[in-house]
């Protein structure tokens, strides 16, 4: 029998509950603020030995991403967490992990890139790694921070994916805020987890013996591993909508991969991903109890992107703005605006769409900045030309 | 051996074993690495005195042996380079180039 | 959302602010609200001027930023008027708690507050050198913030101090703090 206590947590408390309830084998990691105190939270639970995890202090991110690499190949269900520039001295490790096709799940504490120094949330770091192949989910809150890391373990070793995982939250906004938040019993998320049992696992005795990490050059089949990773990350779209059906029903909290709020007759829409889509809602509410017709879309899997359910969703609005919490400097726009106009273009409906570039480097989301927007929309809706490419929403 | 690669040039991107792993061991034996070779080795029974230092020295595993006695070479394998014919305490072996060998033949 | 109650703290940085903030948020969430507890997020820095925030709610709480426009504001150092614009955004009707020996007369004409906004002082630092024989004004201004607000009753805040401080402090430190949280809560002026 299913049951959730209360409680008041950070998000990266949760966040290290959920791991030490799904029970990995190993944890390779390294401290980054303000990612470090899951990983602190990680150890006190190896430590009190709540948890029988191989527990590797390692020199750098490059070592820990390189360990788990290792760990997970062996055969052990493998996490670790990361945060800005630890997660951009992963990144060729990233790749092999997704190449290797290795289920290790990675907690992201969502932080700005220097330059200029700068510890506070935006996106630049996860959307640097967005084309790495992992599988990337954004929280909104500390609780869904703590439901999508569980979902992570069986999305990653689902036999129809086996790919790895970047489970995301906003660093401070809600890695450091203490939010009221369920968790559930051990014995419920163990059995939900279930098991890992890898087929091609470096240290399996009882199998033939395996050999990874191997060369794919001069004409070899490179490109065919590519389009079986593609493949793979398509299929996961199915998974990660049947794993969050699972959970959902466990833990009656719903997990869509996108998230409407008043998106049936809304004729003006922010699309959101992050803690943003709460304070968009929050205002979107107070508008539609002017009788504006409002809506919100949160988008909790950027990849694989749900460019069907997002096209589907905004069809009917007259205007649509999309929030960027990080730059893609050159481009059209942020990295969730190219995706979502490019999600809009098979329909022959389509809504005008703007780029809203908000809140780098940990720049406060304030209601009123919400507010802006959608009075932006409502003019667009009435008439008034679309305003530049894209916008620096209350930049100076 | 269990994993069967004699079809691999028609293998689609699902064949292959997921992440390039290759999921058994021992399969070095199907890849004929012996075109690389400019010189083959070949071996003088009677200065051998069959001591086997050829094929301790091998890198390739491509001395055949039967009986604890060297029979003849791996020419599947064998690349050609020569460490047997330095290593041989007898000069029982002597590097032959392949292309006058083939000229010589016909 | 009607009902959300915004609490920003101004301190400095080792007061014990966010520790409070903290405090406050649990002891909501015993009593099935929904709370929210950060600090503005930042480099350590001791004796820095740092904000805190609280936000308690009956229903859940959706919003991710500082608050701009509180309800209430609780001061724990009273320097920090001169040089932090702290009645920014105070909502009329709201209430402002000062760690003060002066009365909510003076407080009052110094931060320049219509009649619309409850000024409330205590001597926390005062009570926090008796009680817990050191400068840690947080618990006391904690019994303020009930008093003047009347968010929960003193209770509330007692047993989970009990609870909390008992699993880290030994029972002379918890005792001091009630005693702390009790005396603020009898002393601070309301005006």
């Amino acid at each position: 029998m299913a049951t959730q206590k209360t409680l008041a947590a950070t998000g990266n408390v949760l966040v290290a509950e959920a791991m030490r309830q799904c029970a990995p084998d190993v944890m390779a990691a390294y401290p980054i603020t303000p990612q470090t105190t899951i990983v602190e939270e990680f150890a006190k639970f190896v430590a009190q030995g709540r948890v029988h995890t191989e527990y590797v202090t390692v020199e750098s991110e490059h070592s820990a991403m390189s360990a788990c690499v290792g760990a997970s190949a062996a055969g052990a269900r493998v996490m670790t967490a990361t945060s800005s520039q630890g997660l951009a001295l992963m990144w060729e490790e990233l790749h092999i992990a997704s190449g290797m096709r290795l289920p290790i799940v990675m907690a992201n504490a969502n932080r700005a890139l220097s330059a200029p120094i700068n510890i506070h949330c935006d996106h630049s770091d996860v959307m640097g790694a967005r084309d790495t192949g992992w599988i990337i989910l954004f929280a909104e809150t500390a609780q869904e921070a703590y439901d999508n890391t569980i979902m992570s373990v069986r999305i990653a070793e689902h036999p129809d994916v086996l790919l790895p995982v970047m489970t995301t939250l906003d660093g401070f906004i809600t890695t450091h805020s203490i939010d009221r938040a369920q968790v559930m019993d051990d014995e419920t998320v163990a059995a939900f987890v279930g098991d890992y049992h890898p087929d091609l696992a470096l240290l399996d005795d009882t199998k033939p013996p395996v050999s990874h990490g191997n060369f794919a050059g001069l004409g070899g089949p490179y490109f065919e591993f590519k389009k079986a990773q593609r493949n793979a990350i398509d299929r996961s779209a199915a998974v990660i909508k049947s794993v969050g059906e699972e959970w959902s029903a466990i833990c009656e909290r719903p997990f869509g991969v996108i998230e409407g709020w008043g998106m049936e007759d809304a004729e003006l829409a922010i699309v959101a991903i992050g803690s943003t889509a709460g304070n968009a809602r929050h205002v979107a509410r107070e508008l539609r109890a002017q009788g504006v017709r409002v809506g919100v879309l949160k988008v909790r899997v950027f990849r694989p992107f749900p460019f069907a359910e997002i096209a589907d969703a905004l069809g009917g609005c007259k205007a649509v703005a999309v929030l960027d919490r990080s730059e893609s400097f050159g481009a059209e726009g942020g990295p969730l605006f190219l995706e979502v106009r490019s999600a809009l273009y098979d329909r022959a409906e389509r809504p005008a769409i703007v780029d809203y570039i908000y809140g780098l480097g940990g720049a406060d989301v304030k209601l009123e900045l919400m507010r802006r927007v959608f009075s932006d929309l409502s003019d667009i809706a009435d008439g008034a030309e679309v305003p530049g490419r894209l916008v620096y929403l209350g930049a100076r | 051996m269990s994993w069967d690669i004699s079809k691999i040039d028609q293998w689609k991107a699902e064949d292959f074993p997921r992440g390039a792993a290759i999921p058994d061991a021992g399969n070095s034996r199907d890849y004929v690495t012996g075109g690389w070779r400019s010189e083959r080795p070949e071996r003088d029974d009677d200065k051998c005195t069959q001591c086997l230092l050829c094929w301790i020295f091998c890198p390739d595993s491509a001395i055949n042996v039967a009986d604890e006695k060297v029979t003849t070479f791996n020419y599947d394998h064998c690349k050609g380079c020569g460490v047997c014919a330095t290593e041989c305490p007898f000069d029982a072996i002597t590097m032959v180039p392949e292309g006058c060998e083939l000229k010589g033949e016909k | 959302m009607q009902q959300l109650t915004e609490i920003r703290w101004h301190a400095r940085a080792g007061q014990g602010a966010v520790t409070a903030a903290k405090l406050v948020a649990e002891t909501a969430l015993e009593l099935d609200q929904y709370i929210q507890a950060m600090p503005e997020y930042g480099p350590e820095r001791m004796g820095a001027p740092i904000q805190a925030f609280t936000r308690l709610s009956e229903d859940p709480i959706e919003i991710h930023c500082n608050i701009e426009d509180p309800n209430v504001v609780v001061i724990l150092d009273e320097t920090l008027i001169a040089i932090v614009d702290v009645t920014r955004g105070l909502v009329d009707g709201g209430a402002i708690i000062v760690n003060t020996c002066s009365p909510p007369a003076v407080v009052r004409r110094a931060l320049g507050l219509g009649e619309g906004v409850r000024v409330a002082c205590v001597d926390a630092s005062g009570i926090a050198n008796e009680a817990l024989k050191r400068d840690m004004p947080n618990t006391p201004m904690i019994g303020a913030l009930v008093k003047v607000t009347g968010v929960f009753e003193l209770e509330a805040v007692i047993a989970h101090l009990t609870k909390t401080f008992g699993k880290k402090f030994s029972q002379e430190v918890v005792d001091a703090n009630i005693a702390a949280v009790t005396r603020a809560y009898e002393e601070v002026q309301v005006a």
